[in-house]
């Protein structure tokens, strides 16, 4: 097939992906949106394999055999577990990428001109970082690995080095790609730095701090499938790759306002670690209730704000959410979700969740018109989250989240707090919410709280 | 630099700028979704990988180039069949228990 056709077929792919985007926009258009994305990945791969240049197919089947049957038990994980499985993606995208970029150097690296051959180096440099990167980044939220933040003397310091270093190799690859030094030793020694450096900034990241890093992994993975793009004069390539990499900058950006931090911070400030000494500095007073107390105050509420956190993921209680929420609505209360943008591992983490667990999405508001609605806010119920409810970063300066944008819960009339202790969370960060005169604390594991708390509210009728 | 190279800038930049813009009015509620949307079309290197692959000018690169192929094909199957799981699960209403 001509070359010209070829590149007509990648338009009409390039096409549906922009589309693709556009429909996801919203949920009534969201299912068009991924039908029209597989109709242009689908475009994509045709238009490819009707290349002249490709002559063997017996190893292209046997490997898009296998990677769809490893591709399939991976889309079916459940909603809990879609943080890793995104990591995990984002690493075989990325490993792809590397593959491709280094089979190119060592087939062409005679030929390429400098600009390719600078873009091969990004591309090569961005996809052995995120590969290894990812992968951190999924055991950590698996927790095969320790999730908390690993920090040692220095770090920063070690770790800016060792980019540098990667990235001095780099130019000097690019700017004599084919003498015997760069493919003998210099270019395999960039991808063992880089894959270093990938393991090195994900070290001291912690739980909290995942949505923005999966976002700029994410952000980084769709940058180096565009450097393919120039390497190969592919553009396709180019615009699909582009689409990830500012899909994947806005989710970072939104997550740091969110938070209120920079991407700087988030890489090198190593979050966990700040406040261990100031907890438990004194023993303030709290109130707690047992779930009978607290269904009958609930039974008297005409308006009550639930705000999910990471917690309820994992005591997996969002089944048990939506059963409270059907009987509270049955009652005739109004019931709404708060959704802080970094609640859970990553962004949008809350809602696919409980979205699952059936309850209707336009029960599910954002911060800024959930906190528009807190003074009228009879009960706001919070189930596993903390810091996003921490009446501290609006106004105690010392706190190491002081200026994060956070959910007023304390504006409402009443508070509880679904908690396992009084131990403060993952930043060790106290939390003054729960000393309020208005704040009733529920001990317990999530899911068998709500478990009883629905039996009471079920029974006295 | 040539005219080709310039040519492929443009298209970076302007398709740099249509995915901020349409990104922008992705709904939050959606953002997982939306991840895992852009992850199966980042998997669109599976276009290079496909071409290195079949061309099978060396041992070495046929097989860095299957690998890649299949690396991506993962992506792709996983990420869409995952993103349209999950955009199914959005109702407007509970249905009504039995």
């Amino acid at each position: 097939m001509s070359e010209s056709m070829i590149d007509l077929i990648y338009l009409a792919s390039a096409s549906c992906f922009i589309l693709a985007l556009i429909w996801l926009n919203t949920v009534k258009t969201s299912r068009r949106g991924v039908v029209t994305g597989v109709l242009g990945m689908l475009l994509a791969v045709v238009g490819t394999l009707l290349q002249p240049s490709i002559e063997h197919y017996t190893w292209i089947a046997a490997a898009i055999f296998l990677g769809s049957a490893i591709g399939i038990p991976l889309a079916l994980v459940p909603m809990t577990a879609v943080p890793q499985r995104t990591a995990l993606s984002h690493a075989f995208g990325a490993l792809a990428v590397t593959l491709v970029g280094t089979a190119e150097f060592y087939m062409n690296n005679a030929h390429l001109g400098a600009f390719e051959m600078t873009t091969l180096c990004i591309e090569v440099f961005l996809g052995s970082l995120t590969f290894t990167a990812s992968l951190m980044a999924a055991g950590k939220l698996q927790e095969i690995l320790p999730s908390r933040p690993v920090t040692y003397r220095g770090q920063n310091f070690v770790n800016l080095g060792m980019f540098g270093v990667a990235l001095a190799v780099a130019v000097l690859i690019a700017v004599n790609p084919s003498s015997p030094l760069s493919s003998q030793v210099l270019f395999p020694a960039m991808i063992a730095l880089c894959m270093i450096f990938g393991v090195a900034l994900i070290l001291p990241i912690g739980g909290a701090d995942m949505p923005t890093v999966i976002s700029l992994l994410n952000s980084y993975a769709g940058l180096s499938a565009s450097m393919m793009g120039f390497v190969l004069n592919n553009k396709l390539l180019i615009i699909a790759g582009a689409l990830d990499g500012s899909s994947g900058l806005i989710l970072s950006i939104i997550m740091c306002k969110a938070m209120n931090r920079s991407f700087m911070n988030v890489l090198f400030g190593a979050f966990g670690q700040v406040q261990a000494s100031k907890a438990a500095l004194t023993q303030k007073t709290y109130r707690s209730a047992g779930a009978e107390e607290a269904a009958e105050l609930l039974r008297t509420a005409s308006k009550v704000m639930i705000v999910p956190g990471y917690g309820m993921a994992v005591a997996q209680a969002q089944h048990k959410v939506r059963e409270l929420f059907d009987i509270l609505s049955g009652q005739g209360v109004d019931v709404k979700f708060a959704i802080h943008p970094v609640a859970g591992r990553m962004p949008g983490h809350m809602n696919v969740l409980l979205a699952e667990a059936e309850i209707p999405y336009d029960k599910l508001i954002e911060m800024d018109e959930a906190n528009a609605d807190m003074p009228q806010v009879d009960i706001s119920l919070i189930i596993g989250a903390n810091d996003v409810t921490n009446p501290g970063a609006r106004s105690d300066k010392t706190s190491p989240i002081y200026g994060m944008p956070i959910l007023d819960v304390d504006k409402s009339r009443m508070v509880m707090v679904i908690k396992r202790s009084m131990n403060p969370g993952f930043a060790g960060i106290d939390n003054e919410l729960y000393y309020m005169d208005k704040t009733l604390m529920l001990f317990g594991d999530a899911k068998v709280f709500l478990t009883e708390l629905v039996k009471d509210l079920s029974s006295n009728d | 630099m040539s005219h080709e190279m310039i040519s492929n800038i443009f298209v970076f930049v302007l398709a740099t700028f249509v995915g901020l813009q349409v990104i922008q009015r992705v709904s939050p509620l959606l953002h997982t979704p939306l991840m895992s949307l852009t992850n199966a079309i980042s998997a669109i290197s599976v276009v290079g990988s496909l071409v290195i692959s079949g061309k099978g000018e060396t041992g070495f690169s046929t097989v860095l180039g299957t690998v890649a192929v299949c690396a991506s094909m993962i992506n792709i199957v996983g990420g869409y069949l995952l993103t349209y799981r999950m955009v199914r699960m959005f109702k407007k209403r509970s249905p009504k228990k039995s």
